[in-house]
């Protein structure tokens, strides 16, 4: 019978001469060799090989004359294994096809024949599926595959159906059917009895390539970024290594990229309230050095309010930050029903609010001020030695 | 002062030996565990009032822990320590039976003051654990099948805000003019429903924030 299987999709562009391949081969690869020279699916070949052959001998003539015209393609090392499997299952085929047709006269051309050519092709599409594991091997792009080895299967089954339907009309003769179904029915079980182990293996075989291919996917991507975010951070700190604060401002901010990474949801820091609170706090613990806790519960769209609420919740960070002299700035947000609250608070020295000259405008302008002029409103409360909270309300947009 | 005797449960050495030299004195550090195996066999062994849990570990985690120990009717008490911020394992810890989480950034007498607090038989909860609670009782479509379990109180939700919003015990309990008792017990309670409660809501809602 005929040579195994598809290298064609991923051979070289054209062979600049027709050889057979050794790898892949069913009998001597002149099929898929051929397949491959006119960039066709070997199968395609291979049954039509099948089919001539059913037909009036033509397809072993024509197999034989370019086997010997065609040479063998050169290979390194010990030549792999024939496909034992496909070859017996051609050949049962090839049986099957024959002894319909002997006993239809279709081989000689009789009325028979083209409900069995067109089973025959279905048939072999059908069998083809057995080995679509090999060429997962071969083709990338798993998804596509498994599509169109559905529609291949589809396309398969109905043109057997059509094939069986086509024979029984044909004859017209319920004991002659009778006597094709039960052939049929032998060759079938047949066919599935070879099949079964080996399509069983396949989906076995299939499904640890996935796993490993998405591992290996995986493992790039971690690879990939361990390499330009912490690995980069190790130099740094290394070439800051006398800089303590530095050594520690860099720490911090890998520390946090890397937590985003692995725990936070991926959010549009643009789009939503969560991921733009905690933005801000990774900008301005950057900035200034002082350790930022972000909690947020709930989450929502920005519109124009929240942005200047996050105005807002930025000029209280840089202000405890710069001024309250505390290791640590906690951030809260909520989002309720009908309002947002960002708190933002530190537990260092406070201050006494009407103390704060007039010219300054942190507090009174970015931040109360901006507040007010969104719709929003804003509370301070501290006291000298008892930290610093600021609360921030906007209302939400109905 | 009575000492509280502990057990550290973490698969890093360097990490384990920190936390030793960082504990005040009035905790007494017993043993130390590298792997769910010599933990619960230590447990066995020593009977720790507190056993500082890691959890991500070789051989199952801290939830193998505490399913293992809790399982056989041990009363020993744990509080989780980890550098993990997933709310999956937040919740999965305490809800294993953990009495309290806290991230490994945590000072030195910070954590000397939660170990005190959960041999005390009260609960410890981050402000990020504070935040994750109140995250996953809020996502509530569905009504309660256990309204006891299933909700918290306003007075109860107040507390949980004021955690999250960086404020220790003490000053909870003067923002709320109650007493610190009182704040406790309200944490415990939050506790007993995050443990307790069915609502399959909360492990759906710890899924979903997690990311591939």
């Amino acid at each position: 019978m005929l040579p195994e299987m598809s290298e064609m999709p991923n051979a070289p562009a054209a062979f600049p001469r027709m050889v057979r391949p050794v790898s892949g081969r069913v009998v001597a690869g002149v099929a898929q060799g051929a397949a491959a020279q006119l960039r066709l699916d070997p199968v395609v070949l291979r049954l039509a090989f099948v089919l001539l052959t059913v037909v009036d001998g033509l397809g072993l003539v024509a197999y034989a004359a370019l086997w010997m015209f065609t040479p063998k393609e050169e290979v390194k090392g010990r030549e792999p294994a024939r496909e034992w499997g496909q070859l017996a299952a051609y050949g049962v085929l090839w049986l099957a096809l024959a002894s319909f047709g002997w006993l239809t006269g279709a081989s000689s051309g009789g009325f028979g024949m083209w409900p069995i050519a067109v089973g025959g092709i279905g048939a072999l599409i059908l069998w083809q599926q057995a080995d679509p594991g090999r060429r997962q091997r071969w083709m990338s792009g798993a998804v596509k595959q498994v599509s169109t080895t559905w529609v291949r299967t589809g396309i398969g089954a109905l043109l057997v159906v059509v094939g069986a339907i086509g024979f029984l009309a044909a004859s017209g003769e319920l004991a002659k059917a009778r006597t094709g179904l039960v052939f049929t029915a032998v060759v079938v079980g047949g066919m599935l009895m070879i099949a079964a182990p080996w399509l069983a293996s396949l989906v076995k075989e299939l499904q640890r390539e996935r796993t490993e291919r998405i591992r290996q996917e995986e493992r790039a991507e971690v690879a990939a970024h361990v390499h330009d975010s912490v690995l980069h951070t190790l130099t740094l700190i290394q070439r800051n290594a006398h800089d303590a604060r530095e050594v520690a401002r860099l720490a911090r901010s890998q520390e946090r990229e890397l937590r985003n990474w692995l725990y936070q949801p991926k959010q549009d820091a643009d789009a939503t309230l969560a991921a733009a609170v905690r933005r801000v706090a990774a900008e301005e613990e950057d900035a200034h050095g002082v350790q930022i806790e972000v909690v947020c519960v709930g989450d929502c769209e920005l519109n124009e309010g929240l942005v200047a609420l996050l105005h807002a919740a930025r000029q209280a960070m840089v202000n405890a930050c710069k001024y309250s002299g505390a290791p640590v700035v906690s951030v809260y947000a909520e989002v309720e029903p009908d309002e947002v609250t960002v708190f933002v608070r530190d537990r260092g020295k406070g201050f006494v609010l009407d103390d704060v000259p007039g010219d300054r405008m942190g507090i009174r302008q970015s931040i109360i001020g901006r507040m007010e002029r969104n719709g929003g409103s804003a509370r301070v409360r501290t006291e000298p030695g008892d930290g610093t909270e600021v609360m921030l309300t906007m209302k939400r947009e109905p | 002062m009575k000492t509280v005797r502990v057990l550290i449960v973490d698969d890093h050495r360097l990490f384990r030996s920190g936390v030793r030299a960082e504990l005040g004195p009035s905790i007494q550090v017993i043993g130390e565990a590298e792997d769910v195996e010599s933990a619960v066999k230590a447990i066995a062994e020593l009977e720790p009032d507190v056993v500082l849990l890691d959890v991500h570990m070789p051989g199952g985690g801290g939830q193998e822990v505490l399913r293992r120990v809790l399982g056989s009717g041990s009363q020993v008490r744990f509080l989780a320590l980890s550098v993990s911020d997933a709310a999956e394992d937040v919740i999965g810890v305490i809800r294993g039976g953990a009495r309290g989480y806290v991230t490994k950034t945590i000072s030195g007498t910070e954590l000397t003051d939660a170990i005190i607090r959960v041999s005390e038989g009260d609960a410890v909860f981050s402000p990020r654990l504070a935040g994750f609670v109140l995250d996953a009782f809020a996502s509530t479509e569905a009504p309660p099948i256990d309204p006891e379990l299933d909700s918290l109180t306003q007075r109860e939700r107040e507390v949980l805000r004021l955690i999250a919003r960086g404020y220790a015990y003490k000053e909870i309990a003067k923002e709320l003019f109650i007493s610190v008792k009182t704040v406790e017990t309200h944490v415990s309670s939050v506790l007993r429903k995050l443990q307790l409660s069915n609502r399959h809501e909360l492990s759906r809602w710890a899924t979903a924030r997690r990311l591939v």
